[in-house]
């Protein structure tokens, strides 16, 4: 799962893509934000250091979803005001990515999907607005408007800069877990599930002093 | 990558009082409760500002202290947070503690205490269906029922340590409670959201053991929400047994009304005559082959008229007799209801364990003087089967079942009496 490798445009320090699909990575030298341009490599800022968090998932933890391999290979990490969550970026065996969110320690996995028809603006949300995806009743369970304090490793998209945006997180009744994603003009819809830690079988795991 | 282990609890100062505060959630924590003085403090907070101040004097022990370090459901857990809330109904107010269990790569879990009543709890993520209405709703939640048990406000009266959330003194919250012995399925409902967790009901030894609490936990006291009926599953178990016995009683019936002989020793038609002074007399001996029941059946063609027999069956070799008395009365008309009739022309007498010997009966029909002549049959057989020891074998059978029913049905009762739908 080598992908190819070049140079940071910044301090020059060697800079391999793990995953051939990665739009953006950060130097691990620099902390250079570098995005990728077919060959070209461009940095096009400095992320500053993450905040201390508490995740035990950790760039380079492998795990599996549903007999699916996965290796993190980044991560961004949104706050808001009553706390944060990070959402590591996975590669999976067979080339596809996804996300595992861990807010609290509660998981989830899910993937970016296209909605079928257009999903509804953000100034209609409430919670308790149902939203029905693949025969399952949805619905808005929380409201979060969060930024993202920082990003590490590499991500599909270029994620920089982005100031306060609005999440919706859905649930139903079974384990489904949907989020809309306002960040972008057009929202993206990202649809999984909720998984117990135990469930995703985690090598390479952050140790805790004394645990 | 991280090589050494990030340092699990981190200590500072508490802003407040100066005294200091452990934190063991890591950056989880959004609430710490200074141990020492109350005060509540921002633990994500570079200068730990105070997010409430120490209201008042009261600190209350908990049973775990926090630090408590167990193994739960097969993994360690950390005691890091404790909280006292309570709910008011008809005036009354009702309090329970709460636990908040922390392990770093499982999150967060909880116990409850009401009166020595305990619960394992952990939120859920899916959201629980509503599937019925009316005077008790209910809900659906991975495909157990639940019913509504009760719903209050709940207000923190008293907080010690961390708490995944920004918990103050004096937080109401919308609680909601379904059961579904041994689970209870809650919701907690803010301006914000609304959040389910499921409990189970735990026996407080087990907490006890897992977290090496000193001392032995209080009996609990009442019947709890989600406390399993112990008498349902005896009343099912007795139930089963019932079954079997019942079972095997309709053989042992069926069995002896089949095997039977009812063996016809005397049957001999006699007339009673009113002027007879004297109208005792003698049958002829008949053998009683084996020990058992003797059925004496008295028919008699009266018509407005009664008789009444003294009997007694008399063995020959030992004298010894069984005395019976019996009446037979008929009587018939009919007025502006149309035909009535009242009292029976035949009627049958069991004696039960006669020994087996020769025997006789002597008779001693009388009466009305001024009645006609009476004809009458007196009919004895042997072997006849009784069927009153086993009803009452039937009784004693049914009996535990029934006082089983009684228990479950009086504990659910108790339990019914704590929710909203009690008397």
């Amino acid at each position: 799962m080598r992908g190819p490798a070049g140079r940071c445009p910044n301090c020059s320090a060697p800079i391999q893509f793990r995953w051939s699909s990665a739009v953006q990575t950060v130097c691990e030298s620099c902390r250079s934000v570098v995005v990728r341009h077919d060959v070209d490599l461009e940095a096009i800022g400095e992320v500053s250091d993450l905040p201390p968090d508490s995740s035990p998932v950790q760039l380079g933890t492998e795990g599996r979803f549903d007999d699916r391999p996965f290796t993190v290979i980044g991560r961004i990490v949104y706050e808001h005001a009553d706390g944060g969550w990070s959402e590591w970026h996975l590669a999976f065996g067979d080339g596809s990515s996804g996300w595992l969110s861990d807010a609290q320690a509660e998981y989830a996995v899910s993937a970016l999907v296209r909605p079928p028809r257009p999903l509804p603006p953000a100034n209609t949300l409430t919670v308790g607005y149902a939203y029905s995806w693949q025969d399952r009743e949805l619905q808005v369970t929380t409201l979060t408007r969060a930024r993202y304090t920082g990003v590490e490793g590499e991500l599909p998209f270029e994620y920089w800069g982005k100031t306060e945006v609005l999440f919706a997180d859905l649930r139903g009744y079974d384990t489904t877990f949907a989020t809309i994603d306002y960040s972008e003009e057009t929202p993206l819809l990202f649809v999984g599930r909720f998984v117990d830690y135990d469930d995703l079988s985690l090598r390479h795991v952050r140790t805790y002093e004394g645990w | 990558m991280v090589a050494a282990g990030s340092p699990a609890a981190r200590g500072f100062n508490c802003s407040n009082c100066g005294a200091p505060v452990e934190l063991r959630a890591l950056q989880h924590a959004r609430a710490v409760a200074c141990t020492s003085c109350g005060s509540i403090l921002d633990p994500r907070d570079p200068n730990l500002r105070v997010l409430q101040k120490a209201r008042s004097k009261e600190s209350i022990t908990p049973d775990i202290p926090l630090g408590t370090r167990g193994t739960w459901h097969g993994q360690p857990w950390e005691v890091i947070g404790f909280q006292r809330r309570s709910i008011e109904v008809d005036g009354i107010r009702y309090s329970w503690d709460e636990y908040v269990l922390f392990n770093p790569y499982r999150g967060f879990r909880y116990l409850s205490r009401y009166e020595g009543h305990w619960n394992d709890i952990r939120t859920v993520r899916e959201l629980p269906e509503p599937i019925g209405s009316g005077k008790r709703p209910t809900i659906r939640y991975q495909g157990e029922t639940y019913a509504h048990f009760q719903s209050a406000t709940a207000h923190t009266d008293f907080v010690l340590g961390e708490f995944p959330w920004r918990v103050r003194l004096g937080d109401e919250v919308k609680v909601s409670d379904y059961n579904a012995p041994p689970y209870l399925l809650s919701s907690e409902t803010t301006d914000d959201e609304t959040t389910w967790s499921l409990g189970r009901y735990t026996d407080a030894q087990r907490i006890w053991q897992a977290f090496s609490v000193p001392g032995s936990p209080r009996t609990p006291s009442g019947v709890f929400a989600n406390q399993p009926n112990p008498y349902k599953e005896r009343a099912s178990r007795s139930y089963r047994t019932l079954g079997l016995l019942l079972a095997l009683f309709l053989v042992l019936v069926v069995g002896r009304l089949v095997t039977a002989a009812r063996e016809q020793l005397l049957a001999a038609r006699y007339t009673y005559q009113p002027k007879d002074q004297n109208a005792a007399f003698v049958t002829e001996p008949f053998a009683v082959r084996a020990p058992g029941t003797v059925e004496i059946t008295l028919s008699a063609d009266l018509t407005n008229a009664w008789i009444d027999f003294d009997l007694a069956l008399i063995n020959t070799d030992s004298g010894v007799a069984w005395n019976v008395e019996r009446e037979l009365s008929y009587y018939s008309g009919t007025d502006s209801d149309g035909a009535w009739s009242e009292g029976s022309r035949e009627r049958r007498v069991l004696l039960p364990r006669i020994p087996a010997g020769e025997y006789y009966l002597r008779v001693e029909p009388e009466g009305e003087a001024t009645s006609q002549p009476v004809s009458y049959v007196i009919q004895v057989r042997r072997d006849v089967p009784s069927l009153l020891p086993y009803g009452v074998a039937l009784l004693l059978l049914v009996a535990p079942s029934i006082a089983a029913t009684a228990r479950s049905s009086s504990f659910e009762k108790r339990r019914m009496q704590e929710s909203d739908y009690g008397d």
